[in-house]
């Protein structure tokens, strides 16, 4: 009997949820987006940092129908977010920088309200569970204005999730909240992507970019700087410092190694290099007993995405403060 | 089986919310949006109707109060046409709660009849409360009474758009307060709610007929009791056009979003 093998060879087209072409915004002659240009394929979760006045919130409130666009376009899940505003409203939830909250009905009421603005009927399961998961429970029967600071930042996540947006967009949603709701709500987003939403933010934090995101663009001056995979623009543009203890202590540094500007440390027993990108260790630690040196113990570390940042934007201040 | 969840657009649901939340809005602040100008139209009525009522007369066949009635009226559906939506979209654009309306699939249709619906709701209830409030004090005749409801429509429809541009024009309170105390109350005033126009002497009496709130007042009045100091056709048409005129420059701001996106 001859066996007949079908392969199947499926084309999975993944579409993209955002893509922003050309996109160009000026505020009285001063331009505050210059000519934006990326997508954001659906199921990512995608960093957009930059420093104050970079033009990442001109874009994402361009993107969202806040503010008009200059020149370019911009489409969700294929729709032109001009001419076919309805659909692409529909699938976008904002939470915008700015804590807006209506002070007239309470959490319930509005988390309905919100859902009927997007044409979606009042679905109480979903909305419970929004609720739930954002600990608003206990204050469901406050009007906005009696919530805390901290309440009113959890209660805009569940307004933009409220009508199960496929797109979500965060600018800064953790600014100035405790670390405990921090830790809650980058868990939230991370289990809604895995089911499904793609994910734009912006953060202060750094750290929590670093950790988030699969993909990271930086922004300056309204331009797009850089835009990498997390692990491949921190690998690409940031130094890996090398520390070897030396079996025997060096009474200077060897020419050879220079360019890794070197330095000695306890009387010439620790050497330290910085290990460029592109450059493997493997092939210096070679380089280095073919010159007669003995190793005893090393240590490398590798600086993180805020290094990236602020050799890329210029931006110095501290940890966990420049980055929007 | 887990039924699954409806997620489907309706297209005509963000106009039912939007209606629905502007009507909750000044319900549930109606001590100052309901009660406030009731008890205000409640004291012109006792004032004009059970002390002078009787008294004075500015129109043959009618005493006072039955004259000054429609005109209370149509000043209480006036006032607070206007505002509801001045107060309501200017708060949303100062305090930044307008941006949760921009981000959704409201289109600007459906965000105009939102608002003028919810305003005009608002006006014709002050206005139905002042009315039953008003048998207390004199009976009305109530020559064309469709017509009446006709014309309180077509003035609160039109008050709800002059709200909505003032609402976008204002830049703060100050100037928002300009268009209530230094327009609209003037031109009430002036108007002929409590005195018809023909007893001014010239140039008075002929500058009144510039005036757009003659019109609606004298439309209204002219409807219940069957007279008026102009033709009931003059007074409702040039009242529909300046509301159709305000209709379309309040939409032309809406559409383009004028002071709404940046």
């Amino acid at each position: 009997m001859l066996l007949h093998k079908v392969t199947t060879i499926v084309i999975v087209h993944i579409m993209n949820a955002l893509e922003i072409t050309d996109l160009y915004k000026e505020f009285a002659g001063t331009p505050a987006v210059k000519g934006l240009s990326f997508a954001i394929p659906e199921g990512e979760i995608f960093g957009l940092l930059g420093p104050n006045g970079a033009g990442k919130s001109t874009t994402i409130n361009m993107v969202a129908g806040v503010i008009r666009i200059g020149q370019g376009q911009v489409q969700a899940f294929g729709y032109d977010n001009q001419k076919e505003y309805r659909h692409t409203r529909r699938l976008l939830g904002v939470v915008h920088q700015e804590v807006v909250v209506d002070n007239f009905f309470t959490i319930d009421q509005a988390l309905e309200i919100h859902s009927g603005y997007y044409g979606v009927k009042d679905d109480p399961a979903w909305r419970n569970l929004l609720i739930d998961r954002l600990g608003l429970r206990p204050h469901l029967g406050k009007i906005m204005i009696k919530l805390s600071g901290g309440m009113k930042r959890r209660f805009m996540i569940a307004k933009a999730l409220i009508h199960r947006p496929r797109l979500l967009i965060l600018d800064e949603p953790t600014a100035g909240v405790d670390v405990e709701l921090r830790h809650g709500l980058w868990d939230f987003v991370r289990e809604i992507n895995q089911q499904g939403t793609t994910i734009l933010l912006t953060t202060h934090y750094l750290e929590e970019a670093e950790q988030m995101c699969d993909r990271i663009g930086i922004m300056h001056h309204g331009e797009m700087i850089a835009l990498e995979s997390t692990h491949e623009l921190v690998r690409k543009l940031s130094n890996r410092r090398l520390k070897l203890w030396l079996e025997e202590p060096l009474p200077s540094i060897p020419t050879e190694f220079e360019r890794f500007a070197p330095s000695l440390e306890n009387g010439g027993s620790i050497l330290q290099l910085n290990l460029p990108a592109g450059e493997s260790a493997g092939s210096l630690l070679g380089q280095m007993c073919q010159s007669g040196l003995k190793i005893r113990d090393l240590e490398t570390d590798q600086s993180g995405l805020e290094e990236v940042f602020i050799q890329l934007t210029g931006m110095g201040g501290g940890k966990n403060g420049s980055a929007a | 089986m887990v039924p699954q969840p409806d997620n489907r657009f309706y297209s005509w649901l963000p106009f039912v919310t939007l209606l629905r939340k502007e009507i909750l809005r000044f319900r549930r602040v109606s001590t100052q949006t309901l009660l406030a100008p009731i008890v205000t139209a409640s004291l012109y009525l006792f004032v004009f109707g059970a002390t002078l009522g009787d008294r004075l007369s500015v129109l043959e066949g009618f005493s006072y109060a039955q004259f000054v009635i429609p005109g209370l009226i149509i000043m209480g559906v006036i006032n607070n046409s206007f505002a509801n939506t001045s107060s309501s979209l200017f708060m949303s654009r100062y305090l930044g709660g307008i941006v949760d309306l921009l981000v959704t699939p409201v289109t600007p249709p459906q965000f105009i009849m939102a608002y003028t619906l919810a305003a005009m709701l608002r006006g014709l209830l002050v206005g139905s409360v002042v009315l039953v409030i008003s048998f207390l004090f004199a009976t009305l005749p109530w020559e064309y009474p469709l017509l009446a409801a006709l014309m309180a429509m077509i003035a609160s429809f039109l008050f709800a758009q002059f709200g909505l541009i003032a609402a976008i024009y204002a830049h703060n309170f100050d100037t928002l307060s300009v268009y209530t105390n230094f327009m609209i109350l003037p031109l009430i005033y002036l108007g002929g709610v409590f005195y018809p126009i023909s007893i001014l002497p010239d140039p008075w009496s002929s500058l009144s007929y510039l005036n757009p709130l003659f019109y609606l007042i004298d439309g209204f009045r002219h409807a219940i009791i069957g007279v008026g100091d102009t033709s009931f056709v003059i007074a409702f048409g040039v009242s529909a056009t300046i509301a159709a005129t305000l209709f379309v420059w309040a939409a032309w701001l809406i559409g383009k979003g004028y002071r709404l996106r940046s």
